[in-house]
């Protein structure tokens, strides 16, 4: 998704979701639901202090070790006898999965749910290269049947209410009847859909956790869609972006707690799979094949950067923006980036440039939600500060992408301004006694005031300033 | 492309300076425990409400009360994974009378019709657990030759049996005590109830792509 | 985030009062019923006024050498060991978190600690430090309450104000929906997204509204200047006032 510098693109979809009540009413009820859903999960806050923090720790340990972990992963995974694929852009890895499929004879394809999938567009370059590629989450299922993208990376048909997926079905589906009724729709896609993992060639997942002492590919469902692609099919290819490898077998239980407490507010979800090997000769099923393709798309550039490098121990449940105020009104799609939300913001601009996604990246309030539910410790909104500081006044030898490409002249000469008034007391109390004495004539047509109001009344300075009441009050000023 | 692709990123990422990571504390997790025998009434409670359903036998009876199970349902064909000591108790329950009728998993899902008739006629399938999880609910299953993986996820009914005096408090502590790490099966599953979705408007719906309904037979001590 | 030693909570003689540029501008009452609100404990209260304002606007957009030359003349002022006593989450957690990681790796950092390590907001220190007791003179009142996310997040403060309120005989507080979801002020992002920024704060302001409470509290000037904004915009009739001054206004000696 190329983004021109200085683009308002967000600003431009969020102004448009905000006028959409629909829209905000569905995101609304959803977050509203996954919060309380959370907190629940999360009643104990010893526990989840300590969870969290083993969670922070085992990430962190899983990237200060990363190169040294992919390759025991790779050689476990070879020893195993699932085959390995390095992929530097999502074009590569796009290719590799291609020429998989067709060293098979691969022409359909069913995926579980995938975020380095859609990073990579995966399926409209599939369909490009003559090869079916059907999203099996019934989620998934639903967008790719209306040509959309997950509007949530766990939930990604959370935009859509019952009406407009029920309409769609009746629609696209021959010989489905409309219906509203949600287990009456589910069973629809459960009849399409077991059709086609019957028929599969190949499935493709992606990957929740790689553990590098075994050679493991754990995935994390509810559905079955995510075992019936893995297990049904004669050739499986996992997708995993190169941060999702852990250590140690022992690492995943915790991080699967959080994953799931985090995401939905379950403390287990239905299927926790884990796969070592393709079937082995006594086997009766499972896949023939497994290939591994390990993506890089940005991550190891984002890894340069020490306090960046956070950014990578996300787990994908989906907290920071089930819990962020701008997320829950603008919904998933204005970010126009695979990862929306506060993990978006911080993303999107490390891969796409800062300058480039400046307007992301000035999307928050800094209310802080996201690091405060974040379960591995991203500090989220720290970063996003970081970010900012990049765009406009970024460090020598500064290995952001598009660094010191954010900022304006005139916004650094008004900040500069702003420093010299405030670091001189005098001048200071100048501007306070300025502002309060002409109280009744600050015109709301300010060019800053202006998006003030557009909202609010506006604001007006007391009479006097507390450095003023302060001193006729007797108040020692050493 | 490939290996070029691999020792690119391998470099990148060895030219960084992480920072180094505290140190991973588990007492939150080792602390998780439960008297022995509060840990199957948990499971089962904690697996209830993701809507498993439990039949409770004994070690001698629980053949014949599934079979029982199978033709109170209207369940007419039941798959299971021949050669394990469980299968040998099924085919004995089985001595008297066909009905319903006990297939046997034995042979590549390749072979003849097998895929077929697993996808559209088989009614249930059979498995054995390694045991359950406390904390969360949750089975553990690990396929084997002898009980393949799809018998837990293509038919609509999944018949899990478990021993009820084999739960252990936590995932993690599962792994640990039976020294997973040193030996992998090729597949390996937490199993916690029927497959659900929650897609659609955040509703809960059960059946989605794989068994519509698990049932855990429970083997309870005799007392 | 460095984060400095907090000091134990001893009851000190002298404590530093840091007004904050909103509460200068937009709330003095409220800044100088804080100071009263101290001096009432028996602490002598200096209130320097070469003081200007702690620098978050600038380090919040990304402008960390402006912040940190603002930052470096506050720390200046304040020289003498006593708590600074804050009347603001906001500006607090901006002192007490980010001051420090402003002056990483500068020889100035062991002064940024040493003040960050003594900045206190106003109601944890009532409540914690010098363990108010407070008398209701007032009327029968209802007040809703809007915790700062900045209060709630960088600084931990959760059942402080509630615990002062509480000590209200006469103060019934109305919960407020989603109390602590952002009112979208947020400084400058107020005024890049400010359509966003506009949705949040309708939103708040429409829950305040919805409690019926004639008053609305907080402990943050930005909060309250944002939801005080649209309401007044809105023709809503709550009047908007800072913790601080209902304290001392409900429990001074008339």
């Amino acid at each position: 998704m190329p983004v021109e510098p200085g683009s308002h693109r967000f600003r431009d979809a969020a102004s448009s979701a905000l006028k959409d009540p629909g829209l905000r009413a569905n995101f609304r009820r959803a977050m509203d639901g996954l919060i309380s859903k959370r907190a629940a999960q999360f009643a104990d806050p010893v526990e989840w202090r300590d969870l969290k923090r083993l969670g922070s720790a085992i990430r962190a340990r899983s990237l200060a070790r990363l190169p040294e972990l992919l390759e025991r992963l790779e050689g476990r995974c070879l020893g195993n006898g699932i085959q390995v694929r390095w992929a530097e852009t999502t074009e590569d890895a796009n290719r590799i999965v291609l020429e998989i499929l067709r060293s098979h004879g691969a022409t359909r394809v069913v995926k579980g749910k995938s975020m380095v999938s859609e990073e990579m567009h995966l399926n409209e370059f599939l369909e490009e290269h003559g090869v079916e590629s059907l999203e099996s989450d019934l989620g998934e299922y639903i967008i790719q049947l209306d040509g959309e993208t997950p509007s949530h990376i766990i939930m990604p048909a959370i935009h859509k209410n019952r009406q407009q997926i029920a309409r769609l079905l009746g629609e696209k589906i021959r010989g489905a009847r409309y219906t509203e009724d949600i287990d009456e729709l589910t069973g629809i896609a459960r009849r399409v859909l077991r059709k086609k993992f019957f028929e599969a060639d190949a499935g493709i997942s992606g990957v929740n956790f790689a553990v590098a002492e075994t050679g493991t590919l754990c995935l994390v469902e509810n559905e079955g869609n995510g075992r019936m692609s893995t297990h049904v099919p004669p050739v499986h290819i996992a997708l995993m972006g190169l941060e999702k490898v852990v250590e140690n077998l022992e690492d995943v239980p915790p991080l699967y707690s959080l994953l799931t407490r985090s995401a939905t507010g379950q403390s287990i979800t239905t299927y926790f799979n884990m796969i070592t090997r393709p079937r082995t000769e006594a086997e009766k099923d499972g896949p023939l094949a497994v290939y591994l393709v390990i993506l890089d798309n940005g991550r190891s550039r984002i890894f340069e950067d020490p306090e960046l490098a956070a950014t990578l121990r996300c787990i994908r449940c989906g907290a920071c923006m089930n819990h962020c105020p701008v997320y829950t009104r603008v919904g998933g799609h204005a970010y126009e980036s695979t990862y929306p939300g506060p993990i978006g913001k911080i993303l999107a601009p490390q891969t796409d440039g800062v300058g480039a996604r400046h307007d992301l990246v000035e999307a928050s309030s800094l209310c802080g939600a996201c690091g405060e539910v974040c379960p591995v410790g991203i500090p989220i909104p720290e970063l996003i500060v970081r970010l900012r500081q990049e765009a406009a006044q970024p460090e020598p030898g500064s290995t952001v992408r598009g660094a010191g490409t954010g900022g304006s002249r005139g916004e650094s000469l008004a900040w500069r301004l702003w420093a010299k008034s405030h670091r001189h007391p005098v001048l200071y109390r100048l501007l306070g006694l300025t502002a309060t004495r002409l109280r009744r004539f600050i015109p709301g047509r300010l060019p800053v005031l202006a998006a003030w109001t557009s909202a609010r009344s506006t604001p007006r300075p007391a009479a006097r300033t507390l450095h003023e009441l302060a001193k006729s009050a007797g108040v020692a000023d050493e | 492309m490939s290996d070029g692709a691999r020792a690119r990123i391998l470099e990148r990422l060895a030219a960084a300076r992480p920072k180094s990571p505290a140190i991973s504390d588990f007492a939150v997790v080792a602390r998780k425990q439960w008297a022995a025998e509060a840990r199957y009434p948990r499971l089962r409670f904690l697996m209830e409400a993701v809507h498993s359903e439990f039949l409770e036998a004994t070690e001698a009876g629980w053949p014949l009360a599934i079979r029982e199970f199978l033709a109170e349902e209207g369940l007419s064909t039941l798959l299971y994974g021949p050669g394990t000591a469980a299968a040998g108790r099924l085919e004995a329950a089985w001595a008297a009378g066909t009905r319903p009728s006990l297939v046997a998993y034995d042979r590549p899902i390749e072979s003849e019709d097998l895929k077929r008739r697993l996808f559209e006629d088989i009614d249930a399938g059979f498995t054995t657990t390694r045991g359950g999880i406390a904390d969360t609910g949750g089975l553990i299953l690990w396929p084997t030759p002898d009980e393949p993986r799809l018998l837990s996820l293509v038919p609509p009914v999944h018949i899990a049996l478990l021993d009820s005096r084999s739960i252990h408090n936590t995932f993690w502590e599962a792994m640990r005590v039976e020294g997973w790490a040193s030996g992998m099966p090729p597949n390996a599953l937490l199993i916690s109830g029927p497959s659900k979705t929650a897609d659609i408007e955040q509703t809960l719906a059960y059946g989605v792509h794989g068994p519509k309904r698990l049932l855990v037979v429970a083997i309870l001590p005799e007392s | 985030m460095i984060s400095p030693e907090t000091p134990p909570d001893e009851r000190p003689a002298d404590v530093y009062y840091y007004g904050t540029c909103l509460v200068d501008l937009f709330y003095p009452e409220a800044g100088l019923s804080g100071i009263r609100l101290l001096e009432r404990e028996g602490v002598r209260v200096v209130y320097p006024q070469g003081q200007t304002c702690c620098g978050q606007p600038a380090y919040n957009s990304g402008y960390s050498s402006e912040a940190r030359a603002v930052a470096r003349s506050q720390i200046e002022r304040f020289s003498r060991p006593w708590p600074v006593v804050v009347p603001s989450g906001s500006c607090a957690g901006m002192m007490k978190h980010y001051y420090p990681s402003l002056f990483d790796g500068d020889p100035f950092l062991e002064r940024a600690l040493e003040f960050a390590g003594r900045i206190h907001e106003l109601t944890s220190f009532l409540v914690r430090v010098l363990r108010v007791r407070l008398v209701d003179r007032g009327e029968p009142a209802r007040v809703t309450w809007h915790t700062s996310c900045h209060a709630l997040r960088e600084m931990g403060i959760r059942d402080e104000p509630a615990s002062l309120l509480a000590q209200l005989e006469r103060v019934e507080v109305i919960p407020l929906a989603r109390e602590s979801e952002c009112c979208g002020f947020g400084g400058t992002f107020a005024v890049r997204h400010p359509e966003i920024s506009a949705a949040m704060v309708e939103d708040k302001a429409a829950a305040v509204a919805a409690t019926g409470a004639p008053t609305l509290l907080s402990g943050d000037g930005g909060c309250l200047l944002n939801i005080a904004g649209r309401l007044e915009a809105t023709g809503q009739r709550v009047r908007p006032v800072h913790i601080a001054q209902f304290l001392w206004e409900r429990t001074r000696a008339r």
